[in-house]
């Protein structure tokens, strides 16, 4: 570097090879302080609440209205209401699952994993993606919950949860669906500690700005859950170490949520499910669906609350280029599948998967490889990143691209099993179709209070990568 | 009733200078201080003399019993309490109750990290001198501050004032308790 001290003599190599000196992306733009940045993520908070907000909330509200009203039916009158029937017993409700639990993926991979590679251009996106995780596993949990139907024969008894009752009955820890009762709650759990975790030092921030503008009920309220915070250093220390921890702990926990969620079908012996390659493609896919709803949701964030200069286009470049690096992981592991069906000379594998590409569910088939497959190589090209709006589009071929990945895998799988005699087409009932659709209000009416009342990006993050933060003022590090 | 003295907080503007005062007010030997920072200053757990967080420490003992919680979890139920043959496996294997206890340790560790930084930051902690000053606003936005406490067995009111403003202090102020 320029500032290279006199007292370490270079490695004479350097002379040779020249090396570039290769700058570092900023991360906020403009030269913005500290200050700015408490200014911009507070008002968004202090401000009067946009017209837009009210009608995103209002839209938001009546399509969750349409889950509830799906639910209450369910629940009241069977499950008979959904299209499930011979053979295809699994459907929307797993597939809607595993979509939902797939999206919260991206999240838990922006505020751990990116956290331990020491990726700086994690902090503006993170809390928001944290945010978009639990939301995305309160919209999976319906799913599992109620496709039981009288939800309360589920849970009382102890089939989901081990509880002590009087029929003396213990749930099945080898199955792997019970398996996923735990990753999923555990992970819920996780990320919402994770999130408040974070949101702490923020919380504290705005109860001292609340309790100066005198709105005493809403200082009272920040104040609570900002537990006395003080930013002292003392603190920080500790606080940065349970940081790091969490973390951790939340890495081996995102893969290994869907890694579970895949054994859900890999542990069965139905060709097209029982494979070994289900872990680590599911996981791809999950990484891969959890970006694009990131993208989905920060860019028309970042253009209305005018963040262009905390979430630039560096940020926007990193989340395209991830979206490129699963893709294609995702578009080698359906290769791999089909070639693996032919060499293990399976007839009933090869026929799985011919039947996929050519059956009556071929036209979903290809609606998953265009999505997911073709789409985000179109991220190659630095002219396409830079179109936000196109970058946009791209990102909902991904979500949906996703979801007919599980769509495929699911229902080609069960329509075609062994005997021809039991073979079907399954379609959704109005009822489903509603439930699903409905979900996206859930998510939508959540993600809109939180972005009204909850700083939208972690602010002390953010100011601890930017330059000002470097204590040895730029210098070289002692 | 008067107001009790409870220590000196000074301000400081940036980072480095913040980072240098630390190294300054640990070098005399000060031991109930403290700095006030609107994130954490990389480095300054050094500058103040600060060791290695205890944190992890909860986070051992908390994976361990959720391990341990998983594995005789599932032993209990599937081989002691109520000893069921389901597809002819035994009672109870390590590696089918791998998963559960894996989530498990991971689930514990969360909650034990989290009571730990808690317990150790003695927080939740909802009134406290810095709170009740004015400064706080800045301290969590832009500024940087010591705390010098009155109760340190070396505080002396006018060599912590002298020492401070020789650190390149910005404001001195009383913070009363």
């Amino acid at each position: 570097m320029a500032h290279a001290h006199t007292d370490h003599p270079a490695p004479a190599i350097l002379a040779e090879v020249k090396p570039v000196a290769f700058p570092r992306a900023t991360l906020v733009e403009n030269n913005r302080s500290f200050s700015w940045v408490t200014e911009k993520i507070c008002g968004i908070i202090e401000g009067p609440t946009p017209r837009w907000w009210w009608i995103m909330f209002a839209v938001s509200a009546f399509l969750a209205s349409f889950t509830v009203a799906g639910i209450i039916y369910l629940v009241s009158t069977g499950v008979g209401v959904w299209g499930h029937a011979n053979p295809v017993n699994w459907a929307w409700d797993i597939v809607n699952f595993v979509f939902w639990i797939g999206i919260g993926h991206a999240g838990t991979l922006i505020s751990a994993i990116l956290c331990l590679l020491r990726q700086k251009w994690r902090t503006s996106i993170n809390r928001a993606a944290e945010a978009m995780t639990i939301f995305a596993v309160v919209c999976a949990g319906i799913f599992p919950v109620f496709h039981v139907g009288r939800v309360w024969f589920a849970v009382l008894p102890g089939y989901l949860f081990p509880f002590p009752n009087a029929n003396a009955i213990w749930p099945n820890f080898r199955s792997p669906l019970e398996w996923d009762v735990f990753a999923v709650s555990t992970y819920g759990t996780v990320s919402v500690l994770f999130w408040y975790i974070g949101l702490i030092p923020d919380l504290a921030i705005l109860r001292d700005r609340f309790y100066r503008s005198g709105d005493k009920i809403r200082s009272a309220l920040y104040g609570f859950f900002a537990m006395g915070w003080r930013g002292s250093n003392r603190h920080w220390s500790n606080y940065e170490m349970a940081y790091l921890v969490l973390a951790g702990i939340s890495t081996p926990l995102v893969l290994s949520v869907h890694t579970i969620v895949s054994f859900d079908f890999a542990v069965s012996l139905l060709p097209g499910w029982h494979t070994t390659i289900f872990p680590p493609y599911f996981v791809a896919g999950a990484i891969f669906s959890g970006f694009g709803m990131v993208l989905t949701l920060m860019l028309p964030l970042r253009a209305v609350f005018r963040l262009e200069d905390l979430i630039t286009q560096y940020h926007i470049d990193c989340m395209c280029k991830i979206i490129l690096a699963t893709g294609t992981i995702v578009g080698y592991a359906y290769g791999m599948e089909f070639f693996i069906a032919w060499y293990g000379s399976n007839p009933y594998e090869g026929f799985a998967f011919i039947n996929r590409a050519f059956g009556h569910y071929a036209w979903a088939y290809w609606i998953m490889i265009t999505c997911n497959v073709v789409t985000p190589q179109f991220f190659w090209f630095k002219s396409i990143r830079r179109n936000i709006g196109l970058v946009w589009i791209l990102s909902i071929f991904v979500n949906v691209g996703m979801w007919f990945e599980r769509f495929v895998i699911i229902v080609t799988s069960l329509a075609r099993d062994f005997l021809p005699s039991s073979w079907g087409y399954y379609s959704p009932s109005a009822v489903e179709i509603f439930t699903f659709f409905g979900t996206f209000g859930v998510f939508g009416v959540l993600f809109l209070l939180f972005i009204r009342f909850l700083p939208i990006m972690p602010m002390a993050e953010i100011k601890a990568v930017m330059p000002q933060a470097d204590a040895h003022g730029g210098h070289d590090k002692h | 009733m008067a107001a009790t003295f409870y220590g000196l907080m000074a301000r400081f503007d940036t980072a480095p200078e913040i980072y240098h005062a630390a190294q300054q007010v640990r070098d005399a030997g000060y031991k109930n201080w403290d700095c006030i920072t609107p994130f954490p200053v990389h480095g300054l757990d050094g500058a103040m003399g600060l060791g290695r967080s205890n944190v992890p420490k909860f986070s051992l003992v908390g994976g361990l019993t959720g391990f341990t919680t998983g594995m005789s979890m599932i032993w209990f139920t599937g081989a002691f309490d109520y000893p069921l043959i389901v597809g002819g496996k035994p009672y109870f294997s390590p590696l089918f109750a791998f998963p559960i206890s894996y989530e498990l340790t991971i689930l514990f560790t969360a909650f034990a990290t989290i009571a730990g930084m808690f317990i150790l930051n003695w927080l939740p902690q909802h009134y406290h001198p810095v709170l009740k000053s004015k400064e706080i606003l800045r301290g969590l936005d832009d500024a940087f501050y010591v705390v010098i406490e009155a109760r340190d067995p070396k505080f002396d009111l006018n060599r912590a004032k002298a020492l401070l403003s020789h650190a390149g202090a910005k404001e001195i102020s009383e913070l009363e308790a």
